[in-house]
């Protein structure tokens, strides 16, 4: 299994630079083999995808990005179905790096959490990557697109599969300088490029945190690997868990785009819509909920954490559903979403169900990646990313809309959607923790007063897993003994979630008449897109339609009657609640109700300007300053020094006139007045 | 003899040589003024030579030694002033000041700025 999982890593980022490389001389070398594959044959229908798959062996830089991530997409499909079969860990390690303290450990932790999360970052990757092959298909660029596309897939398998925090790291890393190099992707445009710039640097400051957490929390247990680390949790002191958990929180704060450092996302949508779709949507912004279910046990053990991450999702979800009910531009109506869905993946860990957090991880990855792609396909069509362009799209777009349907009504939670099942099981645990005290499994170990008073283990050698820490740490966590978080932090989050469901449903429909009903508001041609952009769309409306059933039928997942009738009421109210204004008047944006709140939830609570008033132009006012200081002082001195050397040496210069004579008269002047010392003195 | 006149003599024809090469602006009078120097220098080889008496006479050996290298710079010097004056047109020493640099400009460092066309980058 791990050779599988290896080989499942190593095979986009192979093909990423292989891709990089020699993308246009694979072009080349196929294009003699394509010209005889498009010849037609006597007697062949030419239908659409005939065509195209004619014309695809030509396209040297898809074919290197398409092939490795379907290969990767099988067996990372192997792995889950393995894990569904016989659940259990799987550790290989290549090799382990000396460090001079803790070593690095190049291995791979293969479970059911990583296994399933790994199948959707490949199948999300592998929709991208089929559907950017039409959309990026005019880009002088596609070669290198491609190839950052497949890089960051090995990176975010690579996260999830990894064995060691410290090797997760490196694979978080690259994840956001790909983040980067995609969202520049049209760095001629100035405003993408500051996009870029400004999602590298927001995300950068949470991941100091999150690499001092690592450290925090690595040199607690005296090594990196994650089976370790779990294992000797119980040995770790409270404050190390506290801060390594609370560090590990502001890279998690930083790549899942939550509340203080959330401002980065909505502006990452200058990039390409897949890359928005890959990306910002499904995966990369979900690996920061992921590490926090993968390292779930340290959480546990530290419910300050937990109520800090609680506070945190409850801000964001929902500050960026009413922020995405007033946005124009469709891309960042979905940003806003994906903001306030992380949320609530974030706001389940911190009730005490990872395996709904997981769950709606999941379905979110794909009824967001059908919503991006799908508002692919619409921008593609209206040439414009504002919804105050479109509308009228739904009898000419028939694919995209029945996709995009099934895709919003994942998003507001209607049922049978995925999206109705996952977060009712978030909402449903939130309910369970506002009336429970302290878990009685908490207090048997962390309370112990033989664990207070007992010696703490010194570390048995790096391979050895504390074995019983890590038993026990699964048995509780796992098998679903809740954190003890405060109650009030479950009330915040059980009350803003079922108000996020409202908004949530409100926003999604009014997204959804606007773009697909009524008149068209623009001058362009209504038609489907490209069967390449249109059939990934409809790919990805079956698991967001369908990967809701597995709740009812799993033991930990199955949905509270209760709960889901009052978030269904939620749904409603907000999804009614806009029909009705709309039906006034479908030409006009039901939004406008809102009054004089539209402009500041346009503006998203105008937590963008206050950074800029607080931290940006301080820190440019600095650096003016500091360029000032440079020219001035240690430039001036610098090049003072310089032109005083010149003068003086103009002095010298002076009698270097090219005369031999005078040099000659010089040298006997010299040679008399050492005579006239030498009788003189002696 | 009394030694004072040659050595006299000595000085004078060195004072008159190094008057020449200092002051003299036409490079072949420059150099006959330089073998002046060398002959005041022979002579004092010679007068000395005499007033040791020197069963080597390395003196006298010496002088012959500087009258063969005099010979031969002589020749070195024309031929330059001859090629100093094909090229130049002029033999006059205040007017060759390629010794000296060009004139100095402190804004303009001329060889790191200019690529190979010599066009300032």
């Amino acid at each position: 299994m791990i050779v599988v999982a290896a080989v499942a890593v190593v095979l986009p980022f192979a093909a990423a630079f292989v891709g990089m490389l020699f993308g246009h001389t694979a072009s080349h070398l196929l294009s003699p083999l394509a010209r005889r594959l498009r010849a037609p044959k006597p007697g062949t229908a030419r239908r659409g995808a005939l065509v195209l798959a004619r014309r695809m062996p030509a396209n040297g830089p898809a074919l290197i990005a398409v092939l490795p991530v379907a290969a990767s997409t099988v067996l990372t499909a192997v792995l889950a179905a393995d894990q569904l079969r016989s659940p259990g860990t799987h550790v290989g390690t290549l090799t382990r790096i000396p460090t001079g303290t803790v070593p690095i450990a190049l291995s791979l932790h293969v479970d059911g959490l990583a296994s399933v999360v790994a199948f959707l970052v490949c199948c999300v990757a592998l929709a991208v990557q089929v559907y950017s092959v039409a959309y990026m298909r005019d880009d002088p660029r596609y070669s290198s697109y491609a190839a950052f596309v497949s890089l960051f897939t090995a990176a975010m398998l690579l996260v999830v599969l990894s064995g060691d925090l410290l090797v997760l790291y490196a694979g978080w890393e690259v994840m956001g300088i790909c983040s980067y190099f995609l969202i520049g992707h049209y760095w001629h445009d100035r405003a993408t490029s500051r996009a870029a710039v400004k999602a590298f640097l927001v995300t950068r400051l949470g991941d100091v945190g999150f690499l001092f957490g690592i450290f925090v929390l690595g040199m607690a247990a005296h090594s990196f690997e994650l089976r370790v680390v779990l294992g000797r949790l119980p040995l770790m002191s409270h404050t190390a868990l506290l801060a390594g958990t609370l560090l590990l929180l502001c890279g998690v704060a930083g790549k899942s785009a939550q509340f203080p450092l959330h401002t980065w996302l909505p502006d990452a949508m200058a990039g390409p819509t897949p890359i928005s779709a890959l990306i910002h949507a499904a995966t990369m912004v979900a690996a920061g909920v992921y590490v926090v279910a993968r390292l779930y046990p340290a959480f546990w053990f530290a419910p300050t954490s937990l109520a800090v991450l609680g506070v945190i999702a409850a801000i964001s979800m929902l500050g960026a559903a009413l922020a995405a009910l007033a946005q124009d531009d469709l891309k960042r109506v979905l940003a806003y979403s994906t903001i306030s869905q992380l949320a609530y993946m974030a706001a389940g860990l911190a009730v005490g169900t990872r395996d709904g957090a997981v769950f709606h991880l999941l379905a979110h990855g794909a009824f967001k990646a059908l919503l991006f792609l799908g508002a692919g396909c619409v921008i593609v069509t209206v040439g414009s990313n504002m919804m105050s362009a479109m509308g009228g799209l739904r009898l000419a777009m028939p694919v995209t809309f029945w996709s995009m349907t099934v895709g919003f009504a994942a998003l507001a939670g209607i049922p049978p959607a995925s999206g109705f099942f996952s977060k009712d099981t978030i909402l449903s645990q939130a309910w369970q923790a506002t009336h429970r005290t302290r878990s009685p499994a908490f207090h048997s170990y962390a309370y112990t007063p033989v664990r207070r008073l007992g010696p703490v283990h010194p570390p048995r050698g790096n391979g050895v897993v504390d074995s019983e820490g890590y038993s026990f740490a699964l048995r509780h966590i796992v098998h679903g003994a809740p954190p003890a978080i405060p109650s009030w932090v479950a009330w915040l989050v059980l009350v803003t979630g079922l108000a996020t469901a409202v908004v949530t449903a409100a926003y999604a429909t009014r997204t959804w008449l606007v773009t697909f009903f009524g008149e068209k508001r623009s001058d362009f041609r209504p038609r489907e897109a490209a069967p390449l952009m249109s059939w990934p769309v409809a790919v990805l409306a079956v698991p967001s339609l369908l990967l809701g059933f597995v709740g009812p039928f799993s033991e930990r997942l199955r949905p509270e009657w209760g709960m889901a009738v009052v978030s269904l009421l939620c749904a409603a109210a907000g999804a009614g609640g806009v029909y009705l204004v709309w039906n006034n008047d479908p030409a006009l944006d039901p939004v406008r109700l809102l009054g004089p709140l539209r402009p500041v939830l346009r503006a998203a609570f105008y937590v963008d300007t206050a950074y800029d008033v607080a931290i940006v132009r301080p820190v440019r006012a600095l650096a003016r300053l500091v360029v000032r200081a440079d020219a001035r002082i240690v430039d001036a001195g610098v090049e003072g020094s310089g032109r005083g050397a010149r003068r003086l040496g103009g002095l010298l210069r002076a009698t270097e006139n090219g005369n031999a004579q005078a040099y000659v008269s010089g040298l006997f002047a010299g040679m008399v007045l050492i005579v006239i010392a030498v009788v003189v003195l002696t | 003899m009394h030694l004072v006149y040659p050595v006299v003599i000595a000085a004078l024809l060195f004072a008159v040589g190094m008057y020449g090469v200092l002051a003299r602006r036409n490079a072949i009078l420059v150099l006959m003024s330089v073998e002046l120097m060398l002959n005041a220098v022979n002579l004092n080889l010679v007068v000395f030579d005499m007033r040791w008496a020197d069963r080597l006479h390395g003196g006298q050996v010496l002088t012959l030694f500087v009258i063969v290298l005099a010979a031969a710079e002589v020749g070195i010097g024309l031929a330059l002033v001859l090629l100093i004056y094909r090229n130049r047109r002029t033999v006059d020493v205040d007017r060759l000041r390629a010794l000296a640099e060009g004139d100095p400009d402190p804004d303009l460092d001329v060889g790191a700025m200019t690529d190979d066309e010599g066009t300032r980058r």
